[in-house]
């Protein structure tokens, strides 16, 4: 009897454990994205670098300027109303829009930016040098920025470079504007209120944070006192799933309403589905392979060349990087000012192997290459092999973490090394620095460029995209870098692979998704959502 | 007194050894930890500030020394990755893991202590054989891709039970944190509804694990009643008249489970350090993500801090083991 009645109740269990399910798809003011976030380190501006935190960045805090999502060589205002500059080329003064407030209630003001800008290059984090390029260094804050009313303030840069350039400098997160009296009173032994912002929010951005639990949810509430259009949306809900296929099987589900790192074999299942769909926008990041001049093989010009022959670029973005990338050659995106669209190289194993022959190494050699252990950065790294296997290249691949790749990276000691490079901020400058200056090609440069990282000793080069970064007429700084473009193509210890898509499956119930070429314009403020409850 | 004094300094010297070794491999690993907190995009001069700041240009025993002095007094440090300390970090993971790992364990003792007396009493049967194939498929098929089957069918295609994750969203901010195990807090907050949601979400993964320790226990449990089985005081308790059943499962059991007390134990403690793959597949944000995350990002302090609970948590089971043996088995009082 009693085991009779056990196992009663056991099946009893089993079978009400179908009603423990009860399908309720997020309501019509929430928005749950599926997304990895494993990335985000710190939400203070000051210190932010990384893919998540800049999207949560962007829609929590704001800058003076912002640039248009159409046609994203054009600036837009957003807390400063009027900007003008000087005759000597050197001296900008920004208007603040009237009535502006803080997720706090508190009034933004001259001040606040001031105060910001100050702080970024206080606090002195990785992006600070997207200010210090300016010439906002600390030891030239008290001339460089001064507020001239309420709502009005002055930067003077150190050099008259392209006005374009400062102005999208001041697009990028670490430029945000925060609420001076709010991190002030939370500072810490003078710092600024950083240890504080780091897992706070002190923005005046169209959505205010609400909760991070580090790998398990960031939750992002409207913010009341913002002074745009109201969101549609109450509540944004990040929720971190790593994996691809549990990301597409919750969408499916209706779980959530936006999938985030879905990969191209995902993508393809999910292509068709009536009740989704996919949204992908050109971002502003690369696939490239670096090659060490340190080695002296690499560094023969003939086989730098020969190794951009070996790519099969139809091959590479119908397969591997199939809707989350598309080939690409040059070092400037496409969507930055200036980015050239050529496209010269194709495979061709016969000329690879000609030029390898011209260099003297007929034979072939053996080569290392360093890469992430993730894909499809070591899917790429595989094609490239066999690729190059056909010119009698032995490469041999040396997978690695992120972190542990880069450190090698950092050190010069790799032969080829895979990865990937997005740009800091909205102007060309930010890639041409990186990939086409190098200035200090000793061991222990004071920055460590990817030019520098390969040993490319570039000091003519370097010169000219100086020359491009003061510019001041537009047409001849985007000449500058064209040609800056055609002789990186010709010349460069670098194979531009591709550049990345940003790509999101949603349900067919959400309006106004917009990804943008950088993580910091995924806007969420025009974000709405067809029929369903309220919360 | 001599004897819990001996398993104090044993317990501390084990911990020691534990965080040295750790410690110790994580400096040697060729990641820059000072890279990891400043980022790519840092200067010298600023990554030169962070190693001075986490002490990175000191000698190394002088580094684990400072480790150690805070550990003693509480601080385990702060994450790279959630600029959290790493004590309340651990504080959020362990009680997910904790949760998972319980039903698991249960599962698997429920359902494989039975199943292998079972096949013990039918050796070489049909029924031996089936709980054989059952306990070598959960050894052998990759726990992951189990997982997703098991997501596509009972969460996508038949609805029976929740997704990924360890609530609905809805429940998320709506039962106040006590244990940060949801079904307890649930219950303690009268939130049946929110009850429901988080055995509905840990249905599914809590099988997985279960299945996974199942194959073992069955196993073990297996060759211990074997043993058991042919020794003379069960003939002799069946000469007498006892019947069956009480042999079985009085007499025999009894005295196989001495050992199997130490298998799950184990098998337990081994489910508490969090299986990474379960937690990926189910996105269970417990330790075991944890670890896994904090070492692909060479956050040193958080790799540390996780040790260290996982390596109490095997002195801890040890000793209790070791105490249900001596109330189990009168001999080794």
């Amino acid at each position: 009897m009693k085991r009779r009645a056990l196992l009663g109740a056991g099946s009893a269990a089993v079978l009400a454990a179908p009603a423990l399910v009860r399908a309720a798809p997020p309501p019509r003011d929430l928005l749950v994205q599926a997304m990895a976030f494993d990335d985000v380190l710190s939400l203070d501006p000051a210190e932010s670098f990384e893919v998540a935190s800049s999207e949560v960045l962007g829609n929590t805090c704001e800058r003076l300027l912002r640039f248009d999502l159409d046609d994203p060589s054009r600036l837009v205002g957003v807390l400063a109303r009027d900007w003008r500059l000087g005759a000597d080329g050197r001296s900008y003064r920004f208007e603040l829009a009237e009535g502006l407030r803080f997720a706090s209630g508190n009034a933004l003001t001259a001040e606040d930016v001031v105060f910001s800008l100050a702080r970024a290059v206080r606090l002195d984090k990785a992006p600070a040098f997207i200010l210090n390029q300016l010439g906002l260094s600390k030891d030239r804050l008290g001339s460089a920025l001064a507020q001239d009313g309420p709502l009005a303030l002055s930067l003077q840069t150190s050099e008259a470079f392209a006005p374009s350039f400062v102005l999208n400098c001041l697009t990028a997160i670490v430029a945000s504007v925060l609420d001076k009296r709010l991190l002030l009173a939370h500072e810490v032994d003078g710092d600024l209120g950083h240890a504080w912002a780091r897992r706070s929010h002190a923005g005046s951005g169209p959505f205010a944070l609400r909760d991070w639990r580090a790998n398990e949810i960031l939750t992002l509430d409207r913010n009341e006192h913002f002074h745009g259009p109201r969101p549609a949306l109450a509540r944004v809900i990040y929720w971190h799933v790593k994996e691809a296929t549990s990301q597409r099987l919750m969408l499916v589900k209706g779980d959530v309403d936006v999938a985030r790192n879905l990969t191209p074999q995902d993508l393809d299942a999910l292509a068709g589905a009536p009740e989704l769909r996919i949204t992908a926008t050109p971002k502003g990041g690369l696939y490239y392979i670096g090659l060490n001049q340190k080695n002296p093989v690499l560094a023969k010009p003939e086989v730098r060349e020969a190794l951009k022959w070996l790519v099969d670029y139809d091959a590479l973005g119908a397969t591997l990087i199939r809707h989350i990338g598309r080939p690409w050659q040059n070092f400037l995106p496409q969507g930055i000012f200036g980015a050239s669209l050529a496209a010269p190289f194709h495979q061709d194993i016969a000329r690879a192997r000609a030029l390898l022959g011209k260099a003297g190494v007929p034979d072939g050699f053996e080569l290392t290459m360093d890469v992430r252990s993730t894909q499809p950065d070591q899917g790429m790294a595989e094609a490239f092999q066999q690729w190059a296997a056909r010119a009698g290249l032995r490469i041999s691949l040396l997978p690695g973490d992120g972190k542990q790749t880069l450190t090698r990276y950092r050190a010069r000691k790799h032969d080829l090394y895979l990865g990937d490079w997005s740009v800091d901020y909205w102007d060309p400058q930010s890639n041409a620095g990186a990939f086409a200056y190098n200035i200090d090609n000793s061991e222990h440069p004071a920055t460590k460029p990817l030019a520098w990282r390969n040993a490319w000793d570039i000091p003519g080069l370097s010169h000219e995209t100086l020359a491009a970064l003061m510019e001041r007429d537009d047409e001849r700084r985007r000449a500058d870098y064209e040609r800056l473009q055609d002789e990186f193509r010709r010349s460069a210890p670098f194979v531009i692979l591709c550049q990345q898509t940003q790509v999101a499956a949603l349900r067919r119930e959400v309006q106004g998704y917009r990804l943008g070429p950088t993580s910091d314009t995924n806007g969420l403020a025009p974000v709405s959502k067809l029929g369903g409850g309220v919360a | 007194m001599r004897t819990a004094l001996r398993f104090v300094l044993g317990t501390l010297l084990t911990l020691l050894g534990l965080l040295a070794v750790t410690f110790f491999i994580g400096r040697v690993v060729p990641v820059d930890p000072a890279l990891a907190v400043a980022g790519d995009r840092a200067t010298e001069a600023q990554l030169a500030t962070v190693r001075e700041a986490m002490g990175l240009n000191r000698p190394l025993y002088v580094q684990f020394g400072r480790y150690l002095r805070d550990v003693a007094h509480g601080d385990l440090g702060q994450s790279i990755l959630t600029a959290n300390p790493v004590g309340e970090d651990i504080a959020r993971v362990f009680p997910a893991t904790l949760e998972l790992a319980t039903a698991g364990i249960v599962i698997g003792v429920v359902c494989g202590v039975p199943l292998g007396v079972w096949a013990a009493l039918r050796r070489g049967r049909a029924v031996d054989q089936a709980v054989r194939v059952t306990g070598l498929l959960g050894y052998s098929v990759p726990i992951f891709w189990l997982g997703m089957m098991a997501l596509v069918l009972f969460y996508v295609r038949l609805g029976w039970v929740a997704g990924p994750g360890r609530i609905d969203l809805a429940y998320y901010y709506a039962v106040p944190r006590v244990t940060g195990l949801l079904v307890v807090d649930g219950l303690l907050a009268g939130n049946l509804a929110a009850v429901r949601s988080a055995l509905a979400h840990l249905a599914l993964p809590a099988l997985l694990l279960g299945y996974f320790s199942l194959a073992y226990i069955s196993r073990m449990t297996r060759s211990f009643m074997l043993a058991e089985l042919k020794k003379e005081y069960v003939m002799a308790a069946r000469g007498r008249g006892v019947s069956e059943a009480r042999v079985v499962w009085r007499h025999a059991l009894r005295n196989a489970a001495v050992p199997l007390v130490t298998v799950v134990a184990l098998s337990y403690a081994g489910l508490l350090e969090g299986s990474v793959l379960t937690e990926t597949v189910f996105s269970w944000p417990g330790l075991g993500q944890y670890i896994t995350n904090a070492l692909q990002n060479a956050d040193m302090n958080a790799v540390l801090g996780g040790t260290l609970v996982v390596g109490s948590v095997f002195i801890v089971f040890n000793l209790v083991a070791d105490l249900l043996y001596r109330a189990l088995d009168p001999r080794v009082r």
